[in-house]
Order: C-alpha cells, then structure tokens, then sequence
C-alpha cells in the first residue's frame, strides 16, 4: 500500500487505519453498521421540511451555485460544450444577478475547450478522467486519463474507484489507485466517486467514504450518473454523516457530490436541508457541497423567477442549452 | 446562515368552532357541568369552551349506552357492525388535515406529528378493528366470544385522537358500547371524531363522548352501570381506579406510566441509535408514556454517543407547534410545564449534569427546551419518575447484564430500546427485558396489529392485535 | 387390624423446597369431614409468606428461563409421581371433602389427569397466544406470552386436590412461581402434593406452598410489592374486595374468583391467559 500524501497530519488512529491492507480492513469494518431503515426514515424525514419565501430564494441561489453543470455523452461536441459554457457564465441572460455555477462538467478530450470558454469566469472545469464510468482499465491508463485532463486545464478531477476491487475486499488496491491519482491531480481538487448504486448496501457506502477520504479524496461524490440508483437522498445522507465524522477526528472539512437524479428544486433544497442538518451549516457552500447535474439548474432557475415574479413560469423562459 | 422561514399550516382548516357540546345518544347536548376553556398551549389563547358533565350527565351517557347496548349494538351481527367501524376509519381520512391542526391546536404538538402519526394511526385503528368486527369467534376466545355490555373509557391529553382510536375501535368490533372521557385539557378532537361518528349514522347512544376533568372521569370509571373500564394515564390514578373497582367483578384495562430504557450497545449503528434515542424522548415532546427517558449507554462508546446526541438535539426546531419545520412543539400545559421545571431541578440538585439546547424558545406559550441530563445514578429522581417531558437521563454500563439489571430496576415495565448490530445479542436482551414493547434498533412504533400494553405498575392489558380484543370480550 | 402403631406424619410448609415448619410455631388441628381429628397442620404466618416470596422471586429467572420442553418434562414428571401416591391422595381427599372412595378416586383421577394436561401446555401456549404482527412499515414485529412473574394463589377452599391443581399448575406451566396458600380447613393433600414437588424435578421455590387461614396471610400477599399477581380463588368472600384493593397497590394482575367454579369441568385457557403478559418486539427489516 502506498502511503498517502494528502493527509500527513492524521491522528493516530486514523494514520495507524492506512498502515496496511489489514488494518484498513479492520478499520473500515470497524465502523458503525448504518441501519437501513432508519436512515432512509430520517431523510424522508428531513424531506419534509417546507422551505418558504426568503429561506427558497437562498436556497435556489445557493443550489445554483453549487451546481458543476454537466455534460457527459458519447454524443459530446466542442459545440455542446460551448454552449454549456455560456450557461454556466450566465444561466439566465435576463437576470444578471443570477449566481454563476460552480464549475462545468466534460470528459477529458472537452476539457480544452471548456477552459478556453471559461477563461477568467472563475468557473471551475471539472474532468471525468480514470477510464470512467466504470473503471475497468489499468492503473497506467488511469492515471495517463488524469494527467490528460490536467494537463489540459483542468481544476477539478472527478475519478471513479475500482468497484470491483471494492466488493471484492481488496481495500488496499483501491486506497493506492486513489492515492496515486490525487497524485496525479497536483493543484487540482479530486472528487472521489463511489458509485454508490453499485455498493449495495449503506454499510458499504460508509466504508467507501471513509476510503476515499483517508485517501486524500476533497471531495466524495456519489455516482456517475450512468448506473441506476444514482444519488439518493439516504446515501447522500450517510456521506454527509462521513465528512462530518472526519471534521471531527482530524478538523478538516471535506465535501460531498450526489450526482444524477436531482432533477427539481424541490429535490436541490432537501439535499441542502440535509447537508444544513446532517453536516451542518458550514458545509452550506460550493467549496464543501455541489450538484452534479444537468437539468436541475433550469428548473433553479424557473422557479427563482416564480418566486421573483409571484406567478408560476414555464420551461420556454429559461434557456435550452 | 439558512435560516427556515415560518410554514405555518393554516389554522382556519381546523374549523374551530366557540363552542363545543358533548355527544349523548346521539346529540350533540349541553352538560350541567361548569364548561370549560380550552387553551392551545402554542399560544397561551383559549381556543373555546367546553360544555361539561355533571354527575346526571355521566348517568345519561351511560343509560344511552346500555339501551343502544341491550336494542341495537350488542345483537348486531358482526359484519354490520364491521361497515359502521370502516365508515368511520374512512371519515377520519377524508377529514384528516382538519384533524391535524385542530390536534396541533389544542395539544401543542408539532403539525407534522399530528399529521403524519397520530391520524393517520387513528384512521388505521378503525380499520383493523372493523375487520376483526365479524370474526371474533376465531380469535381464539373460543367460538363465540360475547361483549362485556357498556365500556367506560377514560384517555390522556398527550394523544387526544389517537387514544380515542384505540379505544373506541376495539370496543365497538367486539360489540360494545361506549362512554368516553378525553383529558380536561384536550377535548376538541373526540368532540370532531363523534360528529365523525354521526356522520358515519352510527345507531344514537353507541358511543357517547363527554368533556370535562378527572371528577367526570371518576363518575365514568366508578359508575355501577358500566360494564368494562379502560383507562390510559398515570399509574397514581391507575391505582386509584383499580381500586375504586375492587370487588365489583367490573372488567379493567389499565395502560399507565413507564420509564423506559433505551439500550445502546458498543457496537450499535451510532447515527441511528441517535436517532431512536432522539425519537424516544422528544417525539411528542417526551409526552408519551413508553418514552425513553433512561438512556443507558455502554461507557467505550459514552462519550462519542454524547457528543453526536448533543449536536443532533441541537438541530431540533422547538416552537410553534403549526409550524410544519417544528421539531419540539409545545408542553400541553402550564401545570405539566411546571411539572417538567420542577423534576430537572432535582436532577441539578441531585448532581447530574445538564445540558440544554440552545435553540430559541416563542415567549409566549408552554415550551421547555430539549435537555440531556448525564452523569445520572439510578437513585435520582429523574431516572426514577416519570418527567413526560423533553427530558433525557443518561447512564452508563459495563456489561450487558449490568444493562438488563439497570434497564429492569423499576416498578414500570412499559417499554424498552435495545441497539446494537449482532442479531443474537438483540433477542437476548428482548427476552430479558421485563417490558411490554420492546424496540430493537428503533423506537416509538406503533401499529394497530401490534399488542402494546405493560408489565408490573405500567398497567395490564394490551391494546391493538388479537391480544387486545380479550379486554373488550367477556372471556 | 394391626397391632402396629402407624408413623404419624407431620404437616408442614413447602418453602423454596424445604419443609419448614412455621416461623411463628403455631399450628392448627386439621380435622375430617366428620369432626374427626387427622393432624396438626402448620399455621404459616407473614413472616412464612414473606419467606415464600423470596424464594418464588428467586426461582423465577430459572423456571421462566428454562425451555419450555423442559419444563413440560418436569411437570409431566410430577404426574408420574402423583400417581404413584394415588392411593394416599384418594384416602386424603375422601377424608378430607367426606366423599365416597369412589368419588374421591374420581377427584384424583381428574387431578392427575388435569396436571398432565398443563403439562402438555408449556410449549404449545406461545404459539397459540402468540405470532407475527403484520405491521404496515419494514418492521418484523412479533408478539410473545410471558409470564408475569411470582403468582400468589389463594387455592379453592373446597376442593382439596383437584381444585388445587387447577389453580396452580396453569401458573407454572407458564412459567411464574407461586406462593399458594392451599385450603384452610382440607390443606393435608396441598402437603401432600407439596412432597410431591419436591421428589420430582421441580426446582425448589417454584410452587411454595402454605397452610394456616386464608384470611390471615392473604392480606400480606396482596400488598407484597415483589408479588406480581394474586388468584382470589380460595379467598373468603368476604376479604376479596379488600384483597383486591390491596393489590392495586402495586398494579398487581387479579384473578377474580369466579362463583361456584366446577373444576371437574374441562378447562378453557382463561387460567393460562391470567398471568402472562404479551411482550412485542419490533425490529427494522433491512440491508
């Protein structure tokens, strides 16, 4: 295993969980089981929280500037990208003060062209890499896929782990992978995604969390949007207990990604409640939480304008793009 | 900071009335009682007043119920009875939301409570029971089970509706009568339920609603005419009542105080265990008899247990109890309130450690806000008495027999909570506990299929499944 | 008619599988139906029932914990020595009640017969009176009868043995300990069975048995606080209401006596219903 090189100032029983595969093992295996139904109890309970008149506005403009506006197709042209750009710089042409997303989304070979679109925006551009989504190449190819999209601009990186090896108990594989991408990351920021749909079970996602942030992960994410469950309300729940529980131990905060699904405002504001209440208020900002989404930012921006007009409006208002 | 903006759930949809009348035989009547105002303790504002029985009224509503008993209910085939039963669970859920804020309204608890627990479990009462209505011969009472005659039903304040529920729907099935008294201080919901049960047609006098405080509840409890008691309170009036029908060959149920313990093992799912234990103690403003309120955690994992329970109490919203992001609603009462006052002052006084959320109280209204004592010895009074409020007592164990010994060292036996990971180890500890309703990895679930009731000075009989039906049934 | 003069047996309590005789050192002429002097039985005092108590208390965890296969083997073990002493019981009972030997052969019979009928209960009544609750959530919630805990029986004042044995081996069969106090004036065949329990497997302290008037140490057992239930069977008429008040107290479930009980009559299951209590446990279904 190698050592990791983001966190050198763990405490000891954290630093003492990465020594070796087998203490990474009892570690992982000795945190709390997450019970089923009483997760998924809590977060419907946390779903029912009724978001109202100025605390909407600021969750809408807070949703919005979390969102790392996506765009993830074979079908994917410098075009598309282009315009996803544009959207991202100004997401209702009509409103200026409109907060401006948190960062684009592509593959790595769009990346180029992100950049030169977003140039001085302060947006950041995000990067797929590590043979995504499923993550089945070698380690080599991985890590070239990393450089590439770094190389190209990228400032966030957000890499798949080797589900396999996970379910497979091979902990350590997938910790080293981790540890060497972050590597390959240099200054940018690394979201590790978990894929959750394919862990199965809550236990497991608390177990990967607990990896990719003893990895030097910055962010933890979800899911990549091409496997079904993607986020869910209960799973994002157990990563926000994750990063909370790290801020504890070692006073570091990390951040967390749902990706996929989150289509409505109504859904963006009980991700936020969650993360208000279950990580708490300071993990209310784009540096420790974002959306990986696509549609979600139009129907924000739908329903900032219903909230700013006081009637209902409708989806030829805001832009396709 | 996100600060929530107000959700208030309108009032207006409770149809709150000036006043309200008690149901007998029927009709809606005044009672020769000196009403009573009924304050929603949110606000401190009365609601309305109450008309109340005197002792000629108790009389009246329990001789509208022996001659609907002897004419109609008591010979009614089962299955009749049955479509009158589900005709209420029915009406109940059409009627649902105004049920809600009208219960929020008078008791002080949050909208979303009321909304989403205490009707909707009424509704499913009714419904259980009316199945049971017309197959009481294979309950396993022998083939023919008879009804007792007029039953005699006396509930608390901390689920007006829900009480009511389980009352009246079992007594009813098993062909009953009834004569039901809700607490001084919550009356409204049972007065809406019988124009619920008006509009179900239900033949005059089968189920008779009266309104006032313990004196009429006593008239109710002691009247020779009535068949079968059921009382849901304190264990002090409890024993007063039992006593009361010493002798008489009266049938009784009684479902009384508890305090329970909730068991955290070193190996429990901690963020749910949180949960539960949040759940136990401040759902319902710890007004609940099988609440919680002891929390006896195994000292390896104390401190971590604490420090993620003090963080989680401190995102409880107390307040306005209509509000639908309320967390912590309103204490029932300015006497219950000073009840609470008064026991977390001997906690101080006896030593332990408290810890009170920060979170803002409304300045006016009945609030107390969700406390945590730690460092509590089984001698003081807070790990002994019943507080039924939003007060936790926390202990520590060693080993699990040592648990078993805490959590069974008390004259109550209501409930208990059990949490940890290892299958064996939970129905160890499930058959150990000397409780009525244990909860393993969860806590406060309640289901009209599933028995709940007491061991020792928590009361005897069940209420709900078919265990609860022998209470109601002359076997 | 021998000339041998007969061992005369002397009566006394049955305590935590011991034959004390009463703290107190009274005791009381036990005579036949005819006036005829038969003993001296021992006249239990508080104090004896207060001994009682705790050794029912104690013997409580292992008897309720004990499968309920063993403890149908133990119980059935006690008919095999009941009828090995029929002949005594029948000579007992007719001297006692002044029936015919016929009919007290009958008595004991029904008795022994009856005894092995709760026998057969043990490991039958959790199934009857329990089971799974179809609770409408992911819960697996089910429901089990179990016993309330240390039982006082006041046995009937009449029937001497088979009354006796209806009253007290519904509640050990569920798996309570009992504290009985047998008939006043027939109490030879409650020692005799009390000799009984103790040569077969039954656990000392389980059924504890006491003779001496009803009315004198019953009130000390209603009001017990370590005393979860009372069966006012064999109580006098006269003393059930306070009996009954007394018992509040505590919240103590009560067995009323019911008028002019036939106990030759098959019985239903309302005696094991009596002192178990339902315990619902609930557990969350998930992965």
């Amino acid at each position: 295993m190698a050592a990791p090189t983001t966190s050198p100032s763990l405490p000891p029983a954290l630093a003492d969980a990465v020594r070796d595969d087998a203490s990474l093992r009892r570690f992982l295996h000795g945190l709390p089981g997450v019970d089923q139904v009483g997760v998924e109890q809590r977060a419907a309970g946390l779903g029912t929280r009724s978001i109202k008149k100025a605390s909407k506005m600021w969750a809408i403009d807070t949703a919005i500037s979390m969102v790392d506006l996506t765009t993830l197709e074979g079908a994917d042209t410098h075009g598309k990208v282009r315009s996803l750009a544009a959207k991202a710089r100004r997401p209702d042409p009509e409103r200026a003060d409109v907060p401006k997303v948190a960062a684009v989304c592509v593959y790595p070979d769009m990346v180029e062209t992100a950049v030169k679109e977003l140039e001085g925006t302060g947006i950041n551009i995000a990067s797929v890499a590590t043979a995504f989504p499923s993550g089945r190449s070698s380690l080599k190819v991985k890590l070239e896929d990393t450089a590439y999209a770094v190389d190209a601009g990228a400032t966030e990186i957000d890499m798949v782990i080797d589900r396999g090896a996970f379910l497979s108990g091979r902990f350590g594989q997938v910790f080293d992978e981790i540890v060497q991408v972050k590597h390959a990351c240099g200054d940018a920021h690394l979201k590790v995604i978990l894929e959750t749909g394919e862990l199965a079970t809550y236990d497991n996602v608390r177990r990967a969390s607990w990896l990719g942030l003893l990895a030097g992960g910055d962010f933890i994410k979800t899911s990549t949007g091409k496997v079904s469950p993607a986020a869910t309300l209960p799973v994002t729940h157990v990563m926000l207990q994750a990063v909370r529980d790290w801020h504890a131990q070692t006073g570091q905060r990390r951040g967390v990604k749902p990706a996929g699904g989150i289509r409505t405002t109504k859904d963006a504001i009980k991700y936020l409640v969650a993360v208000h209440e279950v990580a708490g208020p300071e993990w209310l900002t784009a540096d420790l939480f974002r959306f990986g989404a696509s549609t979600l930012l139009n129907d924000l921006l739908m329903q900032r304008r219903t909230q700013l007009e006081g009637h209902y409006s409708g989806p030829d208002y805001v832009t396709v793009d | 900071m996100w600060e929530y903006a107000p959700a208030p759930e309108s009032r207006d949809i409770a149809n709150l009335k000036p006043n309200y009348r008690m149901f007998i035989d029927g009709q809606f009547v005044e009672g020769a009682g000196e009403p009573l105002k009924t304050v929603n303790p949110g606000t401190e504002e009365v609601l309305a007043e109450v008309s109340t029985a005197a002792p000629a009224d108790v009389d009246k509503a329990v001789k509208a119920a022996r001659r609907a008993y002897d004419r109609v209910w008591g010979r009614m085939p089962g299955s009749e009875r049955a479509k009158y039963i589900f005709r209420i669970a029915r009406l109940i859920q059409e009627r649902g939301r105004e049920l809600a804020v009208l219960e929020s309204l008078d008791n002080g608890k949050p909208i979303k409570e009321s909304r989403d627990v205490d009707v909707p479990t009424a509704a499913a009462h009714f419904f259980y029971h009316a199945g049971w209505a017309d197959k009481l011969g294979y309950a396993g009472y022998g083939p023919d089970p008879r009804p007792l005659g007029v039953a005699g039903q006396v509930i608390p304040w901390n689920f007006p509706l829900m009480m009511a529920a389980w009352k009246i729907a079992p007594a009813l099935a098993c062909g009953n009568t009834v004569v039901l008294k809700p607490a001084e201080t919550t009356p409204l919901t049972a007065l809406v339920l019988a124009e619920i049960i008006q509009q179900a047609d239900l033949p005059p006098g089968v189920v008779n609603i009266l309104a006032g405080a313990g004196d009429v509840g006593a008239a109710v409890t002691s009247h020779p005419d009535v068949d079968k008691v059921a009382f849901t309170g304190s264990t002090e009036v409890g024993k007063i009542i039992q006593r009361q029908l010493a002798g008489t060959g009266r049938k009784l149920t009684l479902e009384l105080g508890g305090k329970a313990a909730n068991i955290v093992f070193d190996d429990a799912p901690l963020d749910q265990a949180v949960e539960g234990i949040v759940n136990g103690i401040f759902f319902n403003q710890g007004h609940v008899c099988c609440a919680g309120s002891r929390l006896l955690v195994q000292e390896s994992v104390a401190d971590e247990l604490l420090e993620k329970l003090h963080a989680r109490v401190s995102t409880l919203r107390v307040g306005d109890p209509l509000d639908k992001n309320t967390d912590v609603g309103a204490i029932n009462s300015r006497e219950q309130l000073t009840k609470i006052q008064q026991l977390v002052e001997t906690g101080d006084a006896e030593g332990a450690e408290r810890w009170t959320s920060a979170c803002p109280l409304p300045d006016k209204g009945f609030y107390f806000a969700p406390t945590v004592f730690s460092n509590v010895s089984q001698a003081m009074r807070i790990a002994r008495e019943e507080i039924f409020g939003p007060v936790l007592s926390v202990l520590t164990f060693r080993t699990p027999d040592e648990a078993v010994a805490k959590a069974n060292n008390t004259p109550y036996g209501l409930s208990a909570g059990i949490w940890t990971e290892k299958g064996s180890r939970i129905l160890w500890a499930a058959q150990k506990m000397r409780a009525g309703v244990v909860w393993a990895n969860t806590f406060n679930r309640f289901d009209p299929t599933a028995p709940f009731g007491g061991y020792q000075e928590s009361g005897f009989g069940r209420e709900g499944g078919r265990t609860g039906l022998e209470a109601y049934l002359d076997v | 008619m021998s000339d041998r003069i007969s061992v005369a047996k002397t009566y006394k309590l049955y305590i935590g599988g011991a034959f004390p005789r009463s703290e107190s050192g009274r005791s009381y002429p036990v005579v036949d139906a005819k006036g005829t002097f038969l003993a001296n039985a021992a006249q239990g005092s508080r104090k004896d029932a207060r001994d009682a108590v705790t050794v029912a208390r104690k013997a409580f965890p292992g008897w309720s914990g004990a499968t309920a296969y063993n403890r149908g083997q133990v119980l059935y073990r006690v008919a095999e020595v009941l009828e090995g002493r029929r002949e005594q019981f029948i000579a007992e009972v007719a001297a006692a009640e002044g029936v015919a030997v016929k009919k007290a052969q009958s008595l004991v019979d029904t008795a022994i017969d009856r005894w092995v009928w709760y026998a057969g209960w043990t490991d039958k009544v959790a199934t009857v009176l329990g089971g799974s609750n179809p609770v409408a959530g992911p819960y697996f919630s089910f429901s089990l009868p179990e016993p309330t805990g240390v039982v006082a029986v006041l046995a009937p004042q009449q029937s001497s043995l088979l009354g006796l044995i209806s009253v007290v081996a519904p509640v050990i069969a569920t798996g309570n300990t009992a504290v009985v106090v047998s008939s006043q004036d027939r109490p030879l065949p409650a020692v005799t069975l009390s000799e009984v329990l103790a040569t077969s497997d039954l656990p000392g302290g389980v059924v504890n048995v006491l003779t001496g008037r009803t009315a004198e140490i019953a009130p000390w057992l209603a009001s017990h606080a370590d005393v979860n239930a009372l069966d006012l069977t064999g109580a006098p008429e006269s003393t059930r209401a306070d009996l009954e008040r007394s018992a509040a107290g505590t919240v103590k479930r009560v067995l009323r006596a019911r008028p002019s009980e036939d106990f030759t009559r098959e019985p239903d299951l309302a005696r094991l219903r009596a002192f178990l209590e339902t315990k619902t446990v609930w557990h969350p279904m998930g992965v």
